[in-house]
């Protein structure tokens, strides 16, 4: 009966957490534990934000990180699945790549951003490709283990019923292996705005990451709280429009 | 189709090697010959390796030692010509029921036509009318397995191979399942070899019943099971001696296997 309510009540236990961080945001400052301006208020960063878009100055920049961050992203789940799924099925491949994977796994990558530097430059080049090698090993392991993993009889059944090699592939492990990639996919998406972030904040002279350093450096915290305020609203977008995707996709698994 | 299908299994062991643990000696020995459009059922307690024999002459294991052939050929790979339905179903869990069914059937060199007949025919064979469109998850395990059922024979393979198809069935929709099996094999004879542990199920179906030893599988005994010819009578007393005479060769070895072989 008292749906309304109920909804009203989950959404406030949900966001609760939020109102009293904003609230100690704004406490702070204007109890003057803080100096405002190390913590800006949150009107004047509302305030930044919008101008920050009235004038267009972000614009560009945020046009530039989508494009390096999605491109990464994408050229990464366009090999990731590919070589995870290879190595699932081909013995060879897997023994190839295996201890290459093994070895890249752990490692930082943000520490490959001077590498990728003298290599690809200063420009789009060297924040995709650093975003590509970031995001395809969580591609890459999350398919080979959802391919792996895929019961022997469904492969048989498929067999039995006339599947060919690159059908097999194709039409019965990358669907059965897909709550895996997505699982994959959702660690790259969050890797590849951190990777991003840390090689425009370095070196770069586009970008959002890039504006973020330049702010800070001329001291002007606001418009620096208002940028990363665009990153955290992007990240969240993102991760919205995966969990709907992912559950559309996975609407098997009921 | 007219042509011959028999199957001859030829001294044939198998060993499972687990990654962890000492090898597992599943089958030792076995021979026999399925003859063509014949019926025969494989009894034995859990574990004597049913399966693994099925397995084999699917063509989804490699045969180490000794020898499968179908028609004289020997068996190296599954074909379409050997259909069958697995212990656990192995429906595609993305794939709606209607869609499992079809998986297999468009592949087929039939019209666009015929498929639809077949997918819709074998639907409401199974009962699974209404449930096209659901997946495997939102479905019961009887109704799981009769939509792999479904999907097996919508294919109309010359040898079915069945791996305890009725086990996940309450009782009343595994005898309606077997009288329609038996009709179906009335219609479109086939070579079919079906493992169960239900002696009665066994007699009731099959021509011949095979009754396996405890792991390592042998063939203890070939039962024929000609209760005087016609259809079969369950009332009859030899239907009862039959089940009665099978029923002790399986505790037996059921007992082996449970004393820790
Ligand atoms: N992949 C496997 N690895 C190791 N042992 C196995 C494997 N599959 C089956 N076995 C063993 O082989 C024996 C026969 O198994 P199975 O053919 O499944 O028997 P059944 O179908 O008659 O119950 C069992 O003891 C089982 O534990
Ligand atoms: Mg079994």
């Amino acid at each position: 009966m008292n749906i309304g309510l109920q909804r009203i009540h989950t959404f406030a236990v949900k966001y609760f957490p939020l109102v009293i961080l904003i609230a100690i945001w704004e406490l702070l400052p204007a109890l003057g534990i803080v100096s405002p301006d190390i913590l800006p208020s949150i009107l004047a960063i509302a305030v930044a934000l919008i101008d920050l878009f009235a004038s267009g100055t972000i614009l560009e920049h945020m046009r530039v990180s989508l494009f390096r961050a999605f491109t990464g992203l994408g050229l990464a789940m366009v090999f990731g699945i590919t070589a995870g799924v290879t190595m699932a099925w081909f013995m060879p491949v897997r023994i190839v790549l295996n201890p290459l994977i093994q070895m890249f796994y752990p490692m930082p990558k943000s520490a490959l951003i001077p590498v990728v530097i003298i290599w690809f430059g200063i420009g789009d080049a060297s924040k995709i490709v650093l975003v590509f090698l970031g995001c395809m090993l969580p591609m890459v392991v999350g398919t080979f283990n959802g391919a792996r993993g895929v019961d022997r009889e469904t492969i048989w059944s498929a067999r039995s019923m006339g599947t060919g090699d690159f059908e097999m592939i194709w039409r019965i492990l990358l669907p059965s292996a897909m709550p895996e990639i997505l699982n994959g996919a959702r660690t790259a998406l969050a890797l590849c705005f951190a990777l991003l972030v840390s090689a425009e904040l370095l070196i770069s002279r586009h970008g959002l990451g890039f504006l973020i350093g330049n702010y800070n450096e001329i001291g002007d915290n606001t418009r620096m709280f208002a940028v990363i305020l665009i990153f955290a609203l992007i990240g969240y977008g993102a991760d919205r429009l995966y969990l709907l995707l992912r559950g559309r996709t996975l609407a098997w698994m009921g | 189709m007219a042509e011959q299908t028999n199957i001859t299994v030829e001294n044939l062991s198998h060993t499972y090697m687990p990654p962890k643990g000492k090898p597992v000696l599943a089958l030792d020995g076995i021979t026999l010959s399925v003859k063509d459009k014949e019926f025969i059922a494989l009894l034995g307690p859990s574990g004597c390796g049913k399966s693994t024999l099925l397995y084999l002459m699917g063509g989804f294991l490699d045969i180490q030692d000794g020898q499968i052939r179908v028609n004289e050929t020997p068996v190296t790979e599954p074909s379409r010509d050997r259909g069958i339905v697995f212990q656990h179903f192995a429906l595609f869990p993305w794939k709606t029921v209607i869609q499992n069914i079809r998986f297999g059937l468009d592949k087929m060199n039939l019209a666009k036509s015929e498929r639809d007949e077949r997918a819709r025919y074998y639907i409401d064979l199974v009962q699974l009318h209404g449930f096209e469109d659901s997946f495997p998850s939102q479905l019961s395990g009887g109704m799981k397995q009769r939509a792999a059922i479904a999907r097996t024979l919508a294919m109309d393979p010359a040898i079915l191979l069945m791996d305890e198809p009725f086990g996940a069935l309450d009782a009343q929709t595994r005898m309606f399942m077997q009288a329609e099996l038996l009709a179906i094999l009335e219609k479109t004879p086939k070579t079919v070899v079906f493992v169960t542990h239900d002696v009665h199920e066994a007699v009731l179906l099959a021509d011949r019943v095979a009754v396996m030893s405890a792991r390592p599988g042998k063939i203890n005994e070939i039962a024929d099971i000609e209760l005087g010819g016609g259809p079969k009578d369950v009332k009859s007393p030899e239907f009862a001696e039959m089940v009665d005479h099978l029923w002790d060769g399986v505790r037996k070895e059921a007992l082996a296997a449970g004393q820790g072989r």
